[in-house]
């Protein structure tokens, strides 16, 4: 009797067990993958005769005399130029950012504390915004830019990022400063202080964590854009995704592509990075929204 | 911020009046020993001027809506005139392009979706089952293919699959072809991109169920488990009840995400077999040297129109608790 109910709870436990096992190796492999293969030039990383060239770099050790080589980064970092994009794109994320969080905490404490109810709107706009495709709306500045001008150079590619990142940093924030009492800033303007220094002395303090959060999607979605800067920017003023995209065009040629292979693990370290110091905040981020719905 | 939405859409709305303009066409007498001859050719100059002048170009009012990469109405006609059976039909219309990117984008987010759901919650209570220290590190690795640049991961796995890359040649081997290649049919494209899909979004939904499955109430699960209930029917009966509005909301953003799938197609280089709305928008803009903003305008109009279309269930729901908790 006893034997025949436990039967099936250790079936289902392996079971998951062996799921998650199996999900865990297909979303960590191919990274591995992929950084281990940077290090060897192309016919290790494509070794079609036998994947074991792949993983000692049979190919490589002949190449070059040595199990690992960097040709595939300094291809890409100094023959291409990849630093000029990286550089661009740190330009191109740290204005974004910061002015992004500028109008979403300023933008997200009024309307928090302005008591209509402001939030089925702002959470509408963020929702509409988020469901258009980015290039619909790429496609409608794309003109006026054009005949104004600004076409390709990166401050106009911060403003739509910015503004494509408006409503969802907005309604993140202002649902973040819903949560903290309204209390606190009424206090502190029974004590004197005027809205501009509850503002800043009272609420500020606390405010880093919705504030980080925040950023760090911020970030990620200015980082990982491909849509805008491909259409928005100039060649010379590549952020690292197109530049990326650009390399797959004369990826032909034999050795190159390693060079993007080099820029896609360039690319993905500072995610990793980030991941690693900032994995509770950024789970925290991805359901607040379910939560609070 | 409604500045910045409502100004490209409308000016993506006035673009897709347009069309580009005729370029000026010069009829000029050629004398020579053999008679005079009329020929046509084209004043650049003029052109350029004609272009110069009015960007948009001239007043099309909604033909572009319904030329043939459009709605089509007149080809769609044509072709449920011509052809006898419906599958030949569907075939005329899904070869063209606008039809035939609706269809992949339809099935991508119909295959995508549910199978994310299912798998995303399957794996939460799996980790969730896990003992403590390797739960954190499991987040982390899961965590990777979602926040990783689409562009980026889609060119990871399409390296893999490459016919010489290790995915690929594997698959050739198994099945003893070496001329396999998964870049070369219209069905192997589209499962690659749906993989691919599914690969990139599941964390996000296996991340909001495993937080989901953080607030289940313990009591109900010990009252079950009391009453007799094996694990399998506590997770259905208890745990998936409970994670009802966060499926919701998952299902919510992953229609959103899925139906403007438009990076891995680049990536992949998957256009002549599988192309998506954004991406005929993007070619169409990228048209070298001649972009053709009529027509991407108009497809972005019919893309928002598409997306109003899918979160008006939702709107209506959301507009009505709105309403509700007013009262």
């Amino acid at each position: 009797m006893t034997r025949t109910a436990r039967t099936p709870i250790k079936f289902f436990s392996v079971l998951s067990f062996s799921l998650v096992a199996l999900w865990l190796l297909i979303a960590a492999f191919p990274f591995l993958w992929t950084f281990w293969g940077s290090f060897k030039v192309q016919s290790d990383f494509f070794s079609k005769a036998d994947w074991m060239y792949a993983l000692w770099g049979t190919n490589t050790a002949r190449e070059t005399g040595n199990a690992f080589t960097g040709s595939g980064y300094y291809g890409a970092w100094i023959i291409e130029g990849f630093w000029k994009n990286f550089l661009n794109s740190g330009i191109v994320v740290f204005f974004t950012v910061i002015i992004s969080l500028t109008f979403g905490t300023l933008g997200g404490y009024a309307l928090a504390r302005s008591g209509f109810r402001y939030a089925f709107w702002i959470l509408m706009a963020a929702l509409v915004f988020r469901a258009m495709p980015h290039i619909t709306l790429v496609s409608g500045y794309l003109l006026p830019f054009f005949e104004w001008n600004i076409w390709g150079y990166l401050p106009t590619t911060i403003i739509v990022l910015v503004a494509m990142n408006q409503p969802f940093t907005i309604w993140m924030l202002h649902s973040f400063f819903l949560n903290v009492p309204k209390d606190m800033d009424e206090s502190a303007m029974i004590d004197g202080c005027t809205r501009f220094e509850a503002f800043r002395y009272v609420i500020v303090p606390v405010m880093w964590p919705g504030v980080i959060t925040t950023g760090l999607f911020s970030f990620l979605l200015a980082y990982n854009d491909f849509t805008v800067t491909v259409m928005l920017l100039s060649e010379e003023n590549e952020t690292i995704i197109p530049a990326i995209n650009s390399f797959l065009g004369t990826t032909q040629v034999e050795g190159k592509v390693m060079y993007a292979v080099a820029a896609v693990v360039s690319v993905t370290a500072p995610i990793l990075v980030l991941i690693l110091f900032f994995q509770r905040q950024i789970v925290s981020g991805l359901t607040a929204g379910a939560v609070k719905g | 911020m409604i500045l910045f939405i409502a100004i490209p859409i409308g000016s993506a709305f006035v673009q897709s009046l347009f069309i580009q303009h005729d370029q000026v066409l010069v009829l000029s007498k050629n004398c020579g020993p053999f008679g005079c001859r009329e020929t046509t050719s084209v004043d650049i100059e003029a052109t350029k001027e004609l272009r110069q002048d009015s960007p948009l170009g001239k007043f099309n009012g909604i033909g572009t809506y319904l030329n043939r990469s459009h709605l089509a109405f007149a080809e769609v006609g044509n072709a449920w005139a011509v052809s006898r059976t419906f599958s030949g039909f569907l075939n005329e219309v899904l070869d063209l392009p606008f039809y035939g990117a609706l269809m992949f984008t339809l099935t991508y987010t119909a295959v995508v979706t549910p199978l994310v759901l299912l798998l995303g919650l399957a794996i939460a209570i799996g980790v969730n089952g896990l003992p403590n220290i390797i739960k954190g590190p499991s987040i982390f690795v899961s965590l990777l293919p979602f926040l990783v640049t689409p562009l980026v991961g889609s060119l990871i796995l399409f390296w893999m699959v490459d016919g010489d890359g290790i995915i690929g040649a594997t698959i050739q081997l198994i099945f003893n072809d070496p001329d396999l290649s998964l870049k070369a049919s219209t069905g192997l494209t589209w499962t690659m991109l749906i993989v691919y899909g599914i690969w990139h979004t599941l964390p996000f939904s296996f991340i909001v169920f495993y937080a989901g499955l953080q607030t289940v109430p313990v009591d109900t699960l010990e009252a079950a488990e009391i009453d007799g209930a094996t694990k399998w029917q506590r997770t259905v009966y208890v745990v998936v009840p409970h994670l009802v509005p966060l499926i919701t909301f998952v299902t919510l953003m992953l229609l959103m995400d899925n139906f403007r799938v438009f990076e891995p197609i680049v990536s992949f280089s998957a256009e002549a077999h599988a192309r998506s709305l954004s991406w005929i928008i993007f070619n169409d803009l990228r048209e070298s040297g001649n972009p053709l903003y009529g027509s991407a305008g108009a497809t972005s109009i019919l893309t928002i129109i598409g997306v109003i279309f899918l979160l008006t269930p939702v709107l209506i729901r959301n507009w009505r608790d709105f309403k509700l908790r007013r009262l």
